[in-house]
């Protein structure tokens, strides 16, 4: 069945108050459907109580809600019995999770973490203060100028001492769906554990964790059109059971005394103190109303929808998109000569047109292409072509403005 | 787009394409860079101070429109005043740039950024130039500065 975007954006009230926006940061974040809000007001309106905890109706309805969507994370990347799914506040926490505790579970002096120069920060830093903090290496899959990972080293970048590898599935910068198997393949012939960091890859199209062969598998749920404040965490049960807990508090443990504490079961023993239960609850309302639209649907889609971005922009006269990844989703990074990215999304604001300007927490990647920002434009299910001629025009208009053209 | 005329109006747009003061002090007596996380912009600023006055003030860099202008209208407007004066003048333009008011005795250059404020995000673009200059003589800086 071919989506219909127009008819896609009716469910969505914020184009209903902002008619004429073309909203164009999906990647930063995606707008919600009403019947996520719905599902957000439900809980509050209907059942708002502590998870696992009253034992009264509405704690076990609200109990029942919210644990019922770990079974629609497992099943949205075909996880299967050797998995299970984790709560955190974001792709950062359920990063900074494994940073910590999976850290402690398998790094010792001298080892080495791979990652590549395509991260976003938040799958950097948090590796740069587990290397400092256990005498650790942390290597980089240089990339290419196309935007893909210059995997010709790779020989001599994973090795015996390689206990970790992290990378990112898609690209927040350039769109570039990433050919993680292969790497996958080669950390696990030295046992090391894999990580991926799907963010941008879960709300286009079908990840398998199977397939894919990773260990965990960490993403958002507010780039998935559910609510802010809702990470997730998939993980090998049997490396999360060995794992030592995050934080600490309420919820994670098994038992308390004076001296000492015994910890509560994965996934329970990663969920410290009272869990973001309505944005849990509201992201599993997005993952039904995705799957109803069809996650085949949505990539066939997107695929359309870029090929007529990446057309129509190619011909605003001094655009240079950035990038040209062989595989690529729905992201197009780019400058226009002359014109700043900060001014230049300034008057594509004027037009209604909401991109980002800036380094999208990617600098590395900034000084790799020498620019201090670009500007990105990301699609989703409800873009349509009307909101890339938008954006076109406003890139014509700046070129006026600045009198480039 | 008339709001957008006022704050990018000919003065601004000039300043960015031709900054003043464009260059690399090498005996400088203050020098600091300044870097606005937000959107990876960086400048540099180099003063030299005679007699407690700024005879030389100059900066390099990359950044936007709003940034590039506001730094090299500030580099024209302190030259040959003192410390104090750049220090007031600092005052001044923060308050306009965040609130929008104009202090009697404003030099009216300065005033081209007045609309600043209805643009939350940009405020910073056009503060960066100053408080690189500002922080560059606080009295630790004038430490780093001579053992630097």
């Amino acid at each position: 069945m071919q989506l219909n975007p127009n008819v896609i954006k009716e469910d969505f009230p914020l184009f209903k108050k902002h008619t004429s926006l073309a909203f164009l940061d999906n990647a930063s974040t995606t707008q919600k459907p009403q019947c996520v809000i719905d599902k957000v007001n439900e809980y509050y309106n209907e059942y708002n109580s502590n998870v696992h905890r009253g034992i009264y109706q509405i704690g076990e309805k609200a109990t029942y809600e919210y644990e019922s969507v770990r079974g629609k994370l497992l099943q949205l990347v075909s996880a299967n019995d050797n998995y299970s799914a984790i709560y955190t506040s974001g792709t950062t926490e359920s990063l900074n999770l494994l940073a910590h505790s999976l850290s402690k579970l398998v790094l010792k002096v001298g080892d080495e973490i791979l990652i590549t120069e395509m991260e976003h920060h938040s799958n950097i830093v948090p590796w740069q203060i587990a290397c400092e903090k256990y005498g650790c290496t942390l290597k980089y899959i240089p990339i290419t100028e196309k935007g893909e990972w210059d995997i010709s080293q790779i020989d001599s970048l994973i090795t015996q001492k390689t206990k970790i590898v992290s990378m990112i599935h898609q690209s927040n910068v350039f769109g570039t769906i990433n050919p993680v198997k292969k790497i996958t393949e080669l950390a696990k012939a030295v046992g090391a554990k894999v990580i991926l960091d799907s963010a941008q890859s879960i709300p286009h199209g079908n990840v398998n964790i199977v397939d894919l062969n990773c260990d965990f598998l960490v993403f958002s749920g507010h780039k998935m059109l559910g609510p802010t404040g809702v990470g997730i965490l998939i993980g090998k049960t049997e490396i999360l059971n060995m794992m030592p807990p995050f934080m600490g508090g309420g919820e994670m443990i098994y038992t308390v005394s004076m001296e000492s504490s015994t910890w509560n079961e994965v996934p329970w023993k990663f969920e410290a103190g009272t869990p973001n239960i309505a944005q849990v609850i509201g992201l599993g309302a997005a993952i039904d109303y995705l799957n109803n639209i069809g996650m085949d649907n949505i990539h066939a889609y997107e695929k359309k929808i870029l090929a007529i971005a990446e057309k129509k922009l190619s011909q605003v006269p001094g655009l240079k998109i950035f990038g040209n990844p062989q595989k690529k989703g729905t992201v197009i990074s780019f400058e226009l000569d002359g014109i700043h990215p900060h001014d230049l999304a300034q008057i594509l604001d004027e037009h209604n047109v909401a991109v980002r300007a800036g380094h999208h927490c990617a600098q590395p990647i900034m000084n790799k292409l020498n620019v201090p920002a670009t500007i990105r434009a990301s699609f989703y299910i409800y873009n349509s072509e009307k909101d890339i001629n938008q954006l076109v025009n406003g890139l014509n208009s700046a070129l006026k403005f600045f009198s480039i053209q | 787009m008339d709001e957008l005329r006022e704050l990018y109006q000919q003065l601004i747009l000039d300043h960015n394409q031709n900054p003043r003061n464009f260059r690399e002090i090498e005996n400088y007596d203050f020098h600091k860079k300044g870097y606005n996380p937000l959107c990876g912009d960086q400048l540099e600023i180099f003063i030299n101070i005679k007699d407690d006055i700024i005879s030389e003030l100059s900066f390099t860099g990359m950044g936007c429109a709003i940034s590039k202008a506001s730094a090299s209208i500030m580099t024209e407007t302190l030259t040959g005043k003192s410390l104090s004066e750049a220090n007031l003048l600092f005052k001044q333009f923060r308050e306009m740039a965040m609130n929008g008011k104009i202090t009697d005795g404003l030099p009216l250059k300065l005033s081209v950024l007045s609309g600043i404020y209805k643009y939350p995000s940009r405020v910073k673009c056009a503060l960066l130039a100053w408080h690189t200059m500002h922080q560059s003589f606080d009295t630790q800086n004038i430490v780093d500065a001579k053992t630097e």
